[in-house]
């Protein structure tokens, strides 16, 4: 017993180990720009780039668009599986996972193929086009998550005896969908919502190759120019995933703790 | 013409029919119970009043009009979920009112309405609590309140007191019969409790394998069954087997015993085999009891349950259970002790198939 866990705090201590080392020493890195002491002059650099501002605003925005389209889609979707279509739940979770399993640049490659400026829908045709394309990439990307995370709420709520008992009471599909369903799956949405936004911040292969100012290929130019910077942007980057993360927890518990008990 | 009538209606699940040829009429402010045990097609007879499920046959009227094909939300009718089926993320006044600002209610007339109904189901105080704040009656009783808040036609009751423990089921029962009562609405209760559905129901429908073995009222069920399924599912009806010695004057063996029974078996042949149905409260063991009929057996087991003994005998093969209520001074019967159990012939009911 005392052995067995033994090996289970080493384990985690490896871990933890392995984890917080190379963090440690990139955040001690990114304090040394002054020579001699230790400074947040890498940092006061990086925020007052403009190009910092604009590559990071850039993607807040995407974020934001891929958050509310993506929703859009993935909720609707979620419920009708549930609802009325449970035989076509593991081809959606099918499809929901192929993002997981093709590269990003097969993805963007195919997208640049489909959607050239020489095609049927030239997509690529202009700025608005290509950022639609990169949103539209971007919601593809975290489809996986997204879905999960919707999915997993609608699990804890009876969708069914809900829809049943607001449409008996005389409401139609819009009111159920977004007065009845949504608000009890907000948890999942948040979190699919926090995720996304972590992943369409550091994002690169789609930004990059569709020529798009976005802050992932912003975090390579500096990276490979500059010395301190980039490990403050790494670890304001790893400060944006923990936010998120954290906040994924919080909306999570808050979820659990308003379920109706029976 | 009855308020609510079901015609022919059938329904299939593929190549399964779960409703075959059922036909009902209920009057308005007419409180009927479904009663039968899981998957007789009840709760799908209940839905499909509702409009969740179309029927594969048949037609649906509500107050003259034919509803068969119109949807949940187009049918004016209120429905009480077993789940409670509460909106999580609303309060108890919201709940409520839903229905009211689907419809288009004034600001007014909805705070008013709201009101009424909090007050009917005595929860005026929890107006702004969640679902997930309150206990299962309470949420049940918002559920009913919220049902019933549009002033439905009809209400539909899907086993609503099934997920609450025994002591609120009853008081909630009796409840939802005295609301019920108050409001004159027509009302179909989905159970597959007999205790439940003698003890509020107007009419009751047994229902098994999809078809309605009986509909009569709670007297009629419970001492004059129908078929053997309504027997053996409504009380703890004893059936006997016997064999028919003569028609002309009724009289039957039941083992090496000749009992005469008051109900004509003129139509039956000599040597046809017969069940019988007997209440277990019908029976004494006292030699002072009434009745004109006696059965002599071996105890096989006496049973202490409180207000009464429940004493099984064995009466040449048939095992007969019957109850006798306890008294200080009452002595058990003993294992294997022969005993004579006494009876009114007027007890014993021919059972059809």
């Amino acid at each position: 017993m005392k052995m067995s866990k033994f090996f289970a705090w080493l384990a985690i201590a490896v871990g933890v180990t392995y984890f917080f080392v190379p963090l440690l020493g990139t955040f001690e890195f990114s304090l040394r720009m002054r020579r001699g002491e230790y400074s947040l002059d890498a940092y006061g650099s990086v925020f007052s780039d403009i190009q910092f501002q604009q590559t990071f605003g850039f993607s807040i925005l995407m974020a934001l668009f891929t958050i509310a389209f993506g929703m859009l889609l993935v909720v609707p979707t979620a419920y009708w599986v549930r609802l009325r279509l449970p035989q076509m739940r593991p081809f959606v979770e099918f499809v929901t996972l192929m993002p997981l399993v093709i590269p990003a640049i097969v993805i963007v490659f195919g997208y640049l193929r489909l959607y050239n400026s020489s095609s049927y829908i030239p997509f690529t045709g202009s700025v608005l086009g290509t950022n639609i394309l990169l949103v539209m990439s971007y919601i593809t990307l975290s489809l996986p998550y997204m879905y999960r995370s919707v999915d997993t709420a609608m699990r804890t709520i009876d969708v069914r005896t809900l829809t049943e008992a607001a449409e008996i009471l005389g409401a139609k599909w819009p009111t159920i969908l977004f007065k009845c369903i949504f608000p009890n799956v907000m948890s999942g949405v948040l979190s699919g919502a926090f995720i996304t936004f972590a992943i369409v911040i550091g994002e690169f292969t789609m930004a990059a190759l569709l020529n798009r100012p976005a802050f992932g290929p912003y975090l390579q130019l500096v990276g490979a120019n500059k010395a301190y910077e980039p490990s403050a942007l790494a670890i304001i980057a790893f400060a944006i995933t923990w936010l998120s993360m954290g906040l994924i927890q919080l909306v999570s518990r808050f979820g659990k703790l308003t379920q109706s008990r029976p | 013409m009855p308020f609510l009538a079901l015609a022919n209606i059938k329904k299939s699940f593929g190549q399964t029919q779960v409703v075959h040829d059922f036909n009902m009429s209920i009057e308005k402010g007419e409180f009927i119970s479904f009663l039968g045990p899981s998957g007789c097609g009840k709760t799908t007879v209940l839905r499909m009043i509702a409009g969740f499920e179309p029927p594969s046959a048949g037609t649906i009227h509500i107050d003259g009009k034919d509803q068969t094909r119109l949807k949940p939300n187009q049918r004016n009718i209120g429905m009480v979920f077993q789940a409670y089926a509460l909106f999580p993320n609303m309060t108890v006044f919201d709940n409520v009112a839903f229905g009211l600002k689907v419809a288009g209610q004034p600001k007014a007339e909805i705070e008013k309405r709201v009101k009424e109904m909090l007050k009917l189901i005595h929860l005026e105080h929890l107006a702004d609590r969640y679902p997930y704040q309150m206990s299962g009656g309470q949420q049940q009783r918002v559920a009913l309140a919220r049902a019933l808040a549009p002033k439905p036609q009809v209400l539909l009751l899907d086993e609503p007191l099934s997920a609450l423990d025994a002591k609120i089921r009853v008081s909630l029962r009796e409840e939802i019969r005295m609301i019920q009562r108050q409001l004159g609405i027509t009302t179909v209760f989905v159970t597959h409790d007999q205790e439940e559905a003698l003890s509020i129901s107007d009419r009751i429908v047994v229902m098994n394998a999809g078809r309605a073995d009986q509909i009569g009222s709670p007297s009629d069920i419970y001492n004059r069954p129908a078929t053997r399924f309504v027997a053996s599912f409504v009380g703890t009806l004893n059936i006997i087997e016997a064999t028919v010695i003569d028609p002309a004057n009724g009289s039957v063996m039941i083992g090496d015993q000749s009992v005469t029974l008051r109900e004509s078996i003129a139509d039956k042949s000599g040597g046809e085999k017969l069940s019988l149905a007997l209440r277990p409260e019908a029976g004494s063991l006292a030699e002072s009891a009434k009745g004109d009929t006696a059965l002599t057996g071996k105890v096989v087991s006496a049973n202490f349950l409180g207000s009464v003994v429940r004493t099984r005998i064995n009466v040449g093969g048939n095992i007969i259970s019957f109850d006798m209520f306890n008294s200080p001074d009452l002595v058990m019967p003993a294992p294997d002790e022969i005993v004579t159990l006494r009876f009114s012939a007027g007890d014993l009911l021919i059972i059809r198939d």
